[in-house]
């Protein structure tokens, strides 16, 4: 099967100073692609480069065969690659549902109503807050909020920014189950973690960035059974 | 024109330009350095030329004063009331962004307006105040006067020159760019960078006000049409952005060229019909606006850039960059 | 108690409806392009003069020709965003508010090349008061202000809350980088606030130009008022602006009436200054307004 996007020989960075070094990565469709290292491998700026937040200085992005280094962010919703920041990544004035919202308005879906429930199918907790400012709610719901936002407009690609960021373990262990669901709904996923023991458990193949550059790459229950891996990478203690 | 009138205006010319180029070394030290917006510079102008006006006049029933003071005297106590008032505006707003300062700056200087033109009692309002004196007074009579004074602005304008080049170089003058290029930097390695900022627009107002000072003793007579914002702030602004902000020669050369600008259009335009003449004023306000859209969009380092100065090291490096 | 009504509270009304109409396109431009813009009293005196070209051309009543002065000052502030923000939008914002101080110089140096310096008026003559229950009497023009700013507060809060360009709008404001990751198109939604702006504005310089007369620098002498009445509001918080504008408007004019003694409490001739000082006391206090806008 042929991926649905192929990332060759990329280096990209920020003002022309490159952050990440010729990389390779490859997502087929309905995968769960990870990618982990420590800080400042350059893990964001992978997803970053992918949505034209970077300057690309050599190398090809490409989505369902097609070249999209360059292409202007505001033109990959609609062709069906969304992203979710790390942080900052709700309209904390608006309501739950404006919030939702906002992620139809560049990519249409066929049926709003539709979509709607089947997120917040997804989202059971929403439902309650729909017209409350996404600004009052806590971390997690926060994070379900734009997971929410995001697939309002029914995308192929999903880039998560390390989407666990900063909440507590309870909504940890949901984010990740969401994000298999999200997976059975057929949407592919790329994503950054820094729990990198939980993520290479859900994922279906792995990639490990050290300095910019692709170190190693995976199933994600190899690179779990890898001892170099687990020590350099997993904080060396025995799988949970 | 006949040699001695030429000279007379070139005179004329070099005072004013001189008056420019403090106004801009003033401006130099709140943006160029502090990157600290101010739009009401024409408020601290004022002040500093109703201070020195009002205590360097002779006895008026008109106005408060005068206390004929000594001139020097009267452009100290200027500086230190402009000072005064520029710590006023910059501690209400020196923590939030700077286009809040630019409203309250401003905000000020049209508070300043009003109360010259309605306090009778204090500026003798849209009638002015009369009698202002001159540095040496009496030591050259008629318009070989205008000569000296010539001589004692510009001395001030290198005094002034001087204090700010050494700022620009001390600790305190690098920590203040530090703070400007990059606020969250300085704040991490324990800079007070509100505090720096603050001293910035005091210094720079207090400038303001020694302007506004001399520009009172030289047409010996001040009224609230001396203070119009738009030939004080405005012409200020441009001339420093043409000149090159951060630059203190730039300041000084940024003065020069645009008041030359400004003073010759006026000759070519007072020679137009008189139904154009009127509206001469217009074109040229139009052209200054025109001139500081090019130099924002084409132009923004200005005719003489800024140039950290090299640190020991760096010399060599600093010379191939140019 | 009447003399308070008829000559305080509703010419204060009508003063921060004027406030108001300025103050929301003030608060939506800081809040989307994030910079003060300092023409914007400039944009109500271009929307005035627009009218008044339009009422010697055809005769009509100045609210009539309203639509002319409109559509001239929503030009206007178009083609100055093309040819002199946008170059700018790149770098840090505050040299987008020195532009907009040239252009606030352009535009009223235009002006007076156009149109010259001397006063001019929408309507000669005094106009009669306007005389309810025989005991409120007002001019029409302030209650037609009123009814205006009603109607724009109604309007505003279905485009905000309904439409697509409103919430995109609101979005924006609260997370530019957000949208743009969202796919919203920002060159649309900026359009869409100098549109919504300049009509705004064009409004309030026609009901500032009744009020007393017109002249160049009729909006450039309300930009403070409006300024202090969009933080008092809130940062780009539109509806916040506009009821910030109503109180400053109110304020100042409540400021002059004789509370404590037979004297007006603060003279007349300062009542600008008033509005000012509620902008201090507010950044000093509260910076991000009543409505909790953003602080900057």
């Amino acid at each position: 099967m042929s991926p649905l996007l192929a990332i060759d020989g990329l280096t990209a960075g920020y003002g022309g100073l490159p952050i990440i070094d010729n990389i390779n990565l490859l997502v087929a469709p309905k995968e769960i692609i990870v990618v982990i290292g420590p800080n400042g491998a350059g893990k964001s700026t992978v997803l970053k480069s992918v949505f034209a937040l970077t300057s690309i200085l050599s190398g090809s992005i490409r989505f369902a065969n097609q070249e999209i280094a360059g292409i202007a962010t505001q033109k990959l919703v609609p062709m069906g690659i969304c992203a979710v920041p790390q942080t900052r990544n709700i309209f904390p004035s608006l309501t739950v549902r404006e919030n939702l919202d906002i992620g139809t308005y560049a990519a249409p879906p066929r049926n709003r109503a539709e979509v709607e429930e089947s997120v917040l199918t997804l989202f059971p907790d929403l439902k309650a807050k729909l017209n409350q400012p996404a600004g009052e709610l806590s971390g997690g719901q926060r994070q379900m909020v734009t997971l929410g936002r995001a697939l309002m407009s029914e995308p192929k690609l999903l880039l998560l920014d390390e989407p666990t960021a900063g909440l507590s373990p309870a909504y940890l262990e949901r984010i990740f189950d969401l994000i298999l669901a999200i997976r059975q709904t057929g949407i592919t996923i790329l994503m950054v973690e820094q729990n990198a023991r939980q993520a290479l458990s859900i994922a279906d193949r792995a990639y490990v960035l050290v300095n910019g550059r692709n170190f190693a790459s995976d199933t994600g229950a190899n690179l779990l059974a890898n001892d170099e891996i687990r020590r350099s990478f997993l904080g060396g203690s025995r799988p949970s | 024109m006949d040699p001695v009138g030429l000279l007379f205006f070139l005179v004329g010319f070099l005072i004013m330009a001189g008056i420019y180029a403090i106004l801009c070394l003033a401006l130099n030290v709140q943006w160029g350095y502090g990157g600290l917006f101010n739009a009401g510079i024409a408020g601290f102008f004022a002040v500093g030329a109703y201070t020195s006006a009002l205590l360097t006049a002779a006895p008026a029933q008109t106005h408060l004063g005068g206390y004929e003071l000594p001139v020097l005297v009267g452009i100290i106590a200027a500086a230190v009331t402009a000072g005064l008032t520029g710590w006023a505006v910059a501690k209400i707003c020196i923590r939030l962004k700077s286009d809040y300062l630019a409203m309250a700056s401003i905000g000020i200087a049209e508070i300043l307006r009003m109360v010259i033109v309605n306090e009778d009692w204090l500026t003798n309002g849209s009638l002015g105040i009369t009698n202002i004196p001159r540095p040496f007074d009496g030591l050259l009579q008629g318009r070989e006067a205008d000569i000296l004074f010539l001589a004692f602005v510009w001395v001030i304008v290198a005094i002034v020159y001087l204090v700010c080049n050494r700022l620009y170089d001390s600790p305190w003058g690098r920590t203040l760019r530090a703070v400007r290029d990059n606020e969250d930097a300085a704040r991490a390695v324990g800079k007070d960078v509100d505090s720096f900022r603050l001293q910035t627009f005091v210094i720079g107002a207090a400038l303001m006000g020694v302007a506004g000072a001399l520009s009172a003793h030289y047409f010996r007579f001040l009224s609230p049409e001396a203070t119009e914002p738009l030939l004080i702030t405005f012409l200020v602004w441009v001339m420093l952005m043409a000149g090159g902000s951060g630059n203190n020669k730039g300041a000084i050369v940024g003065a020069l060229s645009v008041w030359a600008i400004w003073s010759l259009t006026e000759i070519v335009t007072n020679r137009l019909p008189a139904e154009f003449a009127t509206r001469s004023s217009y074109i040229r306000m139009l052209l200054i606006g025109l001139l500081l859209q090019f130099v924002l969009q084409k132009y923004r380092s200005g005719l003489l850039p800024e140039r950290s100065p090299g640190i020991a090291f760096d010399k060599d490096k600093d010379k191939t960059h140019g | 108690m009447m003399e308070f009504i008829n000559f305080y509270l509703i010419p204060g009304l009508a003063l921060g409806s004027i406030y108001a109409l300025g103050a929301i396109g003030i608060s939506m431009i800081f809040g989307i392009l994030r910079f003060a813009h300092f023409a914007h009293g400039d944009v109500m005196t271009l929307g005035a003069y627009g009218t008044l070209t339009a009422v010697w051309v055809s005769g009509l009543h100045p609210l009539l020709a309203l639509p002319v002065g409109i559509v001239f000052a929503v030009l206007a502030v178009l083609a100055v965003d093309k040819v002199f923000y946008k170059p700018l939008r790149e770098l840090p914002t505050i040299y987008t508010v020195i532009a907009s101080f040239g252009v606030a110089l352009i535009f009223r140096s235009l002006i007076q090349l156009v149109w010259g310096s001397q006063n001019e008026v929408f309507i000669r003559g005094v106009q009669k008061p306007v005389v309810l229950f025989d005991l409120i009497r007002v001019s029409l023009l302030h209650l037609e202000a009123i009814a205006i700013i009603i109607g724009v507060a109604i309007a505003l809060h279905y485009f905000l809350s309904r439409t697509q360009t409103g919430r995109s709008m609101r979005a924006v404001s609260d997370n530019a980088e957000l949208a743009r990751v969202a796919g919203l198109d920002t060159e649309k939604i900026v359009r869409a606030t100098w549109i919504i702006g300049g009509s705004l504005a064009a409004i309030a310089g026609v009901l500032a130009g009744l009020d007393t007369n017109i002249q160049p620098n009729l909006g450039w002498n309300l930009i403070l008022p409006m300024f202090a009445a969009a933080i008092l509001g809130g940062i780009g918080k539109p509806m916040g602006a506009l009821l910030g504008g109503m109180v400053i408007g109110l304020v100042e004019e409540l400021s002059s009436y004789p509370w404590l003694t037979d004297e007006p409490l603060i003279n007349p001739s300062y009542k600008t200054a008033t509005a000012f000082l509620m902008m201090v006391i507010l950044l000093i206090f509260r910076p991000q307004g009543l409505l909790k806008g953003r602080l900057f």
